[in-house]
C-alpha cells in the first residue's frame, strides 16, 4: 500500500467525514467517562468537606506500596478506579418476581440519551481544521431538548419493572416531576434563540464569542492581548461593548439562565428535585431493586445528564469553548486544544456547583415542585419572552 | 381536640427561595473551605489515630486475670465465672495445689483457663461475680486473630493482659 493512496483516500470528504466523526466521538465519549468518574469521585469528597468530614481517603495507586510500610494515598485518588471495579465484578442479582425485559432495557435507557445528548455539544473550536462538534445540527436546541426527555422513561419503567412498591413510587414520581419543569425549562430559553436568531449551538456559541457571553450584561468588544498594553483601546473596547439594549436584555436572560439552571437540576433528578430517587423516604426511589452494572449505569446515566446538562448551559449561556483573551482553534492546534480544556473547566466548575448545591439544599416535596414549576417557573417564563421581544423591538442598538 | 398549627407566612424573599438558597450556599462554602485547609474536620483517623488516652475508667474491654503485688495469682478457680458468662465464652479446668507449695492453703487454682473472644459480650459480669478480684475487664479492644484458635485467649495470655494489680485485698496472708 502506498502512503499516498491512504492519504487520498483519507481525504475523500465523506470519507473524511466519516473517520473524524469516528475519532471525536470516541474521544469526547471517553473524556465524558472520565470526567463522570472524577466527578463522583468530587462528589464523596466535596460532600465529606462540607460536612466537616475527611472523605474517602485511603485508597491509594495500586503497586506504591512496594518496599515501604507508609504509601501515598494521593488523597484517595484511587477511589476513582475502585468503585467501577467494585460495581463491574459484583453479582448482578435479580429479584424474583421482575418483569425481566423491562428490568434489563431501563438500565440502558437512562444511561443512553444523556450520551446522545453529546453529539451536539460543541466542546471546542475546532482543531486541524476539523470542528469540534460531532454532529452540527440546526436544530441542536431541540434536539437535546427532545433526547433529554426520553430518560424519564427508563426512570418510570425501572420503577415499574421492579414490582416493588418503593421503586414504583419513585417511577411515578420522575413522571409527575418531568410535567412540572420540561414546559418552563423549554420556554426559558426561547430568548436566546430570540436574541441570537439561531437553534444551532455552534451559531450560538460564534454569537457569544462576538457579542459575549449571554449572562454579561456588557462585553468589551475586540478586546485581545494586545489592547491589554494600550489602555486606550482596551477603554475604547469597553466603551464600545456597553449598550442601552444588552444592560436591558441582561435582565431577562439572567432570569432565563436562573429557570434554565433549577431546571437542569430537575432534568437530572438532582437534590433538591431527586424525587424518584429520594434515599430517606424511597429506600433507593428506582434502583432499589438493582445490582452490579445495572445500578452502575444508573449511577452513570445520571452523572452523564449531569454533564451534558452542565454543558447545555455553558454553550447557551457562558459562551462554550470561548474565554476572552484566548484566540480559537483557527490560530493554531494549540489554541484549538485550548479552546477544549475551557470548555472542560466551565463544565467542571458547573459540575462543581451541583455538588455544592447538593450537599446545602433539602429536598422538595413533589406538590412543592409542581407548583414551583407551573405557578413559579411558568408565568414568569412567559413573561420573560414578551420582554424579550419588547426590549428587541422597542430598543435599538 | 384537633390543635391547628398556623401556617408561617411567608416574606415575598422567602416566598422566591433564592435568598434563602443563596445563605445555604454560603454556609456550606465556609465549611467548605475550612475543610479544604484541613481546619474543622472532626473524623478521626483510626489505625493511625486512637482514643485510647480518652478512656474512661469504667470502659469494659477484654477480660483479663490479675496477680497481686504479692506475685500471687488471685484466682481460685471456683468457677463462679464459668457459670455466670452469658455467652459461656469461659472455660475453667481447675486443679488441686500440691503438697509443699506456698499458697498450698488456697487449695484450688485453674490449670487451665479459656475465655473465647469470639464468644465474649464484654458484659463484665464475670468481674462482678469474682470473690477473689482476680477478673478484670481491661481497655483493649482491639481482639484480633487469624483463626478461631487464635482468638481465644489461654491463662498465659490472660495474665499477660491483665498484669499486676496494686492495692487489693490480700486474703490469703500468712497470718490467716
Amino acid at each position: 500500500m502506498d502512503l499516498d493512496l491512504i492519504l487520498y483516500f483519507l481525504n475523500i470528504p465523506w470519507v473524511f467525514l466519516l473517520w473524524t466523526t469516528f475519532l471525536k466521538s470516541f474521544i469526547f465519549l471517553n473524556l465524558t467517562i472520565i470526567v463522570v468518574s472524577v466527578t463522583v469521585f468530587a462528589e464523596r469528597k466535596v460532600s465529606a468537606f462540607i460536612q466537616d468530614r475527611v472523605g474517602p481517603n485511603r485508597v491509594g495507586i495500586p503497586f506504591t506500596l512496594i518496599g515501604g510500610k507508609k504509601d501515598s494515598f494521593f488523597f484517595g485518588l484511587g477511589q476513582m478506579v475502585a468503585d467501577p471495579i467494585k460495581l463491574l465484578t459484583k453479582e448482578n442479582f435479580v429479584p424474583g418476581g421482575v418483569n425481566k425485559f423491562y428490568f434489563w432495557l431501563a438500565p440502558k435507557l437512562v444511561m443512553i440519551p444523556p450520551i446522545l445528548v453529546l453529539a451536539v455539544l460543541p466542546f471546542g473550536s475546532t482543531l486541524f481544521g476539523v470542528e469540534m462538534t460531532i454532529a452540527n445540527l440546526n436544530i441542536g436546541v431541540l434536539y437535546i431538548f427532545a433526547i433529554a426527555s426520553l430518560s424519564v422513561y427508563g426512570i418510570t419503567l425501572a420503577g415499574w419493572a421492579s414490582n416493588s412498591k418503593f421503586p414504583f413510587l419513585g417511577g411515578i414520581r420522575s413522571s409527575s416531576q418531568m410535567i412540572s419543569y420540561e414546559l418552563s425549562m423549554g420556554l426559558s430559553i426561547i430568548p436566546v434563540f430570540m436574541i441570537c436568531g439561531s437553534l444551532n449551538l455552534n451559531e450560538i456559541i460564534d454569537w457569544q464569542v462576538v457579542n459575549g457571553w449571554l449572562v454579561s450584561p456588557f462585553w468589551p468588544k475586540g478586546f485581545s492581548v494586545g489592547s491589554l498594553l494600550h489602555p486606550a483601546d482596551a477603554l475604547h473596547a469597553f466603551v464600545a461593548g456597553v449598550s442601552l439594549q444588552r444592560l436591558l436584555l441582561w435582565i431577562p436572560l439572567l432570569i432565563s439562565f436562573v429557570i434554565f439552571l433549577v431546571s437542569i437540576f430537575a432534568e437530572t433528578n438532582r437534590l433538591p428535585f431527586d424525587l424518584p430517587e429520594a434515599e430517606q423516604e424511597l429506600v433507593g426511589g428506582y434502583h432499589t431493586e438493582y445490582a452490579s452494572m445495572n445500578f452502575a449505569l444508573f449511577f452513570l446515566g445520571e452523572y452523564a445528564a449531569m454533564f451534558a446538562g452542565s454543558g447545555a448551559i455553558v454553550s447557551l449561556f457562558l459562551g462554550g469553548w470561548s474565554c476572552p483573551l484566548i484566540p480559537d482553534g483557527s490560530h493554531g492546534w494549540f489554541w484549538g486544544l485550548v479552546n477544549i480544556g475551557v470548555f472542560f473547566v466551565k463544565v467542571s466548575l458547573l459540575l462543581l456547583f451541583m455538588i455544592w448545591v447538593r450537599w446545602t439544599l433539602p429536598r422538595f416535596r413533589y406538590d412543592q415542585l409542581m407548583k414551583l414549576g407551573w405557578l413559579g417557573f411558568f408565568p414568569i417564563a412567559l413573561f420573560n419572552i414578551f420582554l424579550t421581544a419588547v426590549i428587541l423591538a422597542l430598543v435599538r442598538n | 381536640m384537633a390543635i391547628v398549627v398556623e401556617r408561617p407566612k411567608l416574606t415575598l424573599a422567602e416566598k422566591f427561595y433564592l435568598p434563602a438558597v443563596l445563605a445555604g450556599l454560603a454556609i456550606t462554602w465556609k465549611h467548605l473551605k475550612r475543610a479544604i485547609f484541613n481546619k474543622g474536620i472532626v473524623t478521626m483517623q483510626y489505625p493511625e489515630e486512637k482514643w485510647d488516652a480518652n478512656m474512661p475508667d469504667w470502659y469494659r474491654g477484654a477480660p483479663t486475670l490479675v496477680a497481686d503485688e504479692h506475685g500471687k495469682d488471685r484466682c481460685v478457680a471456683c468457677q463462679l465465672c464459668e457459670f455466670i458468662c452469658p455467652p459461656r465464652a469461659i472455660t475453667i479446668k481447675p486443679m488441686e495445689i500440691p503438697e509443699g507449695d506456698k499458697w498450698r492453703k488456697v487449695e484450688k487454682r485453674p490449670e487451665e483457663f479459656d475465655i473465647d473472644m469470639t464468644r465474649c459480650i464484654y458484659c463484665g459480669l464475670c468481674e462482678e461475680v469474682c470473690p477473689e478480684q482476680a477478673i478484670y475487664l481491661r481497655k483493649d479492644y482491639s481482639i484480633t486473630g487469624l483463626n478461631r484458635a487464635e482468638m481465644v485467649h489461654d491463662k498465659e495470655t490472660l495474665y499477660k493482659l491483665g498484669g499486676v494489680r496494686e492495692g487489693l485485698v490480700f486474703k490469703w496472708n500468712e497470718l490467716k
